[in-house]
């Protein structure tokens, strides 16, 4: 009894602002609403099958795509990143990762905005490799899906950093002695050792960057121009604007299904990489 | 013993007797820390040798230098006649079993066996029957597929062990082995670890800081003091002669007496002249006697004796007595060892004697 009343407020908080939201979609996405977004109780697939529409599977496959490349640059640059803090002297670690996570503590739209100025065709890197004579005419940098990863690149990267430090940090170093005391190169090393017990953390980090990117449609709007969609913009425009409410939640349940299937792989692969084997 | 060879043109020839491992005026620092000083060491082919010393004193840094893991400051190591500092931990004939065991949690025993053998491109079958077959000799083969979080304590540490001999590696450092380890488990493991030794036909360069332990296993043994070599002998020798007071207080017991050399033993304030072996030191430098407890006998009335005294206290430790006696003109009581109970009582007064070529003569420090 004293149990659940701790329990309670937790319990609370998940079902009113967790459970109730999603229930709510899955309920929506089985109705159907007219043109002017009222809801018809009716329980009908028509959303579902209007999902299935190539312009919204093409919207989806480029999210997936956008959202996936910056989650493997963010483990390109976050394995290195955190590799060299976690051999840093002890006093200057907490140094550096304050610093990877200093971003945070600044306004979200505010960091945003500012690569705007910096991608500018009128802005500093443009005018850079104009200068030193790589390019000749002004570079479009913003408004591309390239822009749109740097922006969640930009904003996503220490999710990464972060728990790859901690799994590198935890990492015994005479492991790596004692494979090299085995026979093994450095590569080999890194291959056998290294990496496959550094997994499991850069998998949590790869949830981290890629579930807030998949459904971001703020740096897609600024960044991309409207040109890159990506679902979330169309979830949104699909509530807020056209207020077809039933699609949008089916298309938010296609995000949630994708994010379950990731969690399912991620716990596989990271328990076969625990140090304790549950099979 | 030849001298330390510096020859840029290769290998010098290696005759017969010539050690496995030749370490030449090692050393090494940490910043003000010297953790080894000018050490030389030889370790013969097939040799059980210890490596023996209070914490701190060095032994897993030459440990990790052998194998490749630290470098000297200055001084050389030849394996076989050949450079060993010269060559990557990897490319190193020489295996460490680590005083953690740091086994691959992510991986089963047999796959950490394995791994070492993998490396080696050897093919698949003969890696499985190397592993099965190293297995079963330091009986855990039923262990073959769990992770090494499933294991016990002295499991993990056959599988540390396993892994590290079944690359037939030509030289074998062990750091601490046992030391994790209870006491029971530990007893049957050293006399194990020896029986291996005898099986697998591999040197052996062990690591502890219990005297015991090194006594009952090693063929000989180098003890070290901040970083310095004391002494390196047969564990006999180290027990009957040892050379420096801090091998004598460090290996088993010792009744010491400091004084100056005297013709014919050592002179010591309150007690005179007491008989010793001979010593090359010469008369009235300072110096220690240092005699074992089981070597001083204790007899009645009117037997000749050396010193006299009232037994002070008796201990019965069941296979052997130990008798404190309080010497007159002295202030620390003289300990005596004797076989079975005694029939001594408190108060009682005893004559000490020994025989001279046991009192070994100590130079002060
Ligand atoms: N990497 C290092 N950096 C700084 N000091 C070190 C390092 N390695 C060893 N030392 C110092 O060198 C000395 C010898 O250390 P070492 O580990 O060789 O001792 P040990 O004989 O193995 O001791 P123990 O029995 O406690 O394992 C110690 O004073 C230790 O603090
Ligand atoms: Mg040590």
């Amino acid at each position: 009894m004293g149990r659940l009343l701790l329990l309670g407020p937790g319990l609370l908080y998940l079902t009113v602002l967790f459970l109730l939201p999603i229930a709510a979609i899955v309920g929506i996405s089985f109705l159907e609403s007219n043109r002017f977004g009222q809801l018809r109780w009716e329980v009908t697939f028509a959303s579902f099958e209007r999902a299935l529409d190539p312009l919204y599977l093409r919207v989806l496959a480029t999210s997936v795509v956008i959202a996936g490349i910056t989650t493997l640059l963010a483990v390109l640059i976050g394995y290195p990143t955190a590799w060299a803090i976690a051999r840093l002297p002890p006093r200057w670690r907490l140094v550096v990762l304050i610093l990877v996570v200093l971003p945070f503590w600044t306004n979200f739209l505010v960091r945003t905005y500012a690569w705007i100025v910096l991608l500018n065709t009128e802005g500093p890197i443009s005018g850079v490799l104009q200068g030193v004579g790589l390019i000749e005419s002004p570079l479009q940098l913003l408004y591309t899906p390239g822009a749109v990863i740097a922006g969640l690149l930009y904003a996503y990267l220490p999710l990464m950093i972060l728990p790859l430090y901690v799994a590198i940090d935890r990492l015994d170093p005479e492991l790596r002695e004692a494979a090299r005391d085995l026979g093994a190169s450095r590569a080999r090393v890194f291959l056998t050792v290294t990496l496959p017990m550094t997994l499991p953390g850069a998998l949590v980090g790869a949830i981290f960057v890629f579930v807030p990117s998949l459904g971001n449609f703020v740096i897609p709007e600024l960044l991309g121009g409207g040109k890159t969609v990506m679902i979330g913009n169309l979830i949104r425009d699909q509530f807020l604007k056209t207020r077809n409410w039933p699609l949008a939640s089916v298309l938010a349940l296609s995000i949630l299904g994708i994010l379950l299937v990731l969690l399912i792989l991620q716990s596989r692969l990271s328990r076969r990489y625990a140090p304790v084997s549950h099979d | 013993m030849t001298d330390p060879v510096h020859d840029a043109t290769g290998a010098p020839p290696t005759p017969d007797d010539a050690p496995l491992l030749a370490v030449r005026s090692v050393s090494r620092s940490f910043g003000d820390v010297r953790a080894l000083v000018d050490v030389s060491l030889d370790i013969r082919q097939n040799e059980f040798f210890a490596l023996l010393g209070p914490s701190g004193c060095g032994k897993t840094t030459l440990l990790r230098i052998l194998a490749g893991f630290e470098h000297p400051d200055t001084g050389s190591v030849t394996l076989g006649g050949a450079d060993l500092l010269a060559l990557p931990p990897e490319r190193r004939p020489v295996n460490l079993m680590f005083q953690s065991y740091a086994l691959f949690p992510h991986m089963s025993v047999e796959r950490n066996v394995a791994y070492g053998l993998e490396r080696e491109g050897l093919p698949k079958d003969e890696v499985q029957a190397r592993v099965a077959e190293v297995l079963r000799v330091v009986g855990i083969s039923e262990t073959a597929r769990r992770r090494p979080s499933q294991l016990s304590g002295g499991q993990r540490q056959r599988v540390a062990l396993a892994r590290a001999i079944v690359k037939r590696p030509r030289l074998l450092l062990l750091d601490e082995p046992l030391s994790a380890l209870d006491r029971k488990v530990r007893g049957e493991m050293q006399l194990e670890l020896k029986r291996l030794q005898h099986e697998v036909g591999i040197t052996f360069v062990v690591v502890t800081h219990d005297q015991e332990e090194a006594m009952s296993m090693a063929d000989r043994i180098a003890v070290f003091q901040r970083g310095r070599i004391e002494q390196v002998d047969r564990p006999v020798m180290l027990y009957e002669r040892p050379r420096s007071l801090f091998v004598a207080r460090f290996i088993g017991n010792n009744d010491l007496f400091p004084g100056t050399i005297a013709p014919g033993g050592l002179e010591v304030a309150g007690l005179g002249v007491l008989p010793t072996a001979e010593s090359e030191l010469a008369v009235g430098t300072a110096a220690w006697l240092g005699i074992r407890p089981e070597h001083i006998a204790l007899v009645g009335e009117g037997a000749p004796r050396i010193l006299t005294g009232e037994v002070i206290e008796t201990q019965f430790l069941g296979g052997a007595s130990t008798i404190a006696v309080g010497v007159s003109g002295y202030e620390t009581p003289v300990l005596v060892t004797q076989a079975g109970a005694t029939r001594l009582e408190r108060g009682a007064t005893v004559g000490l004697t020994w025989d001279p070529a046991r009192a070994v003569v100590l130079p002060s420090e």
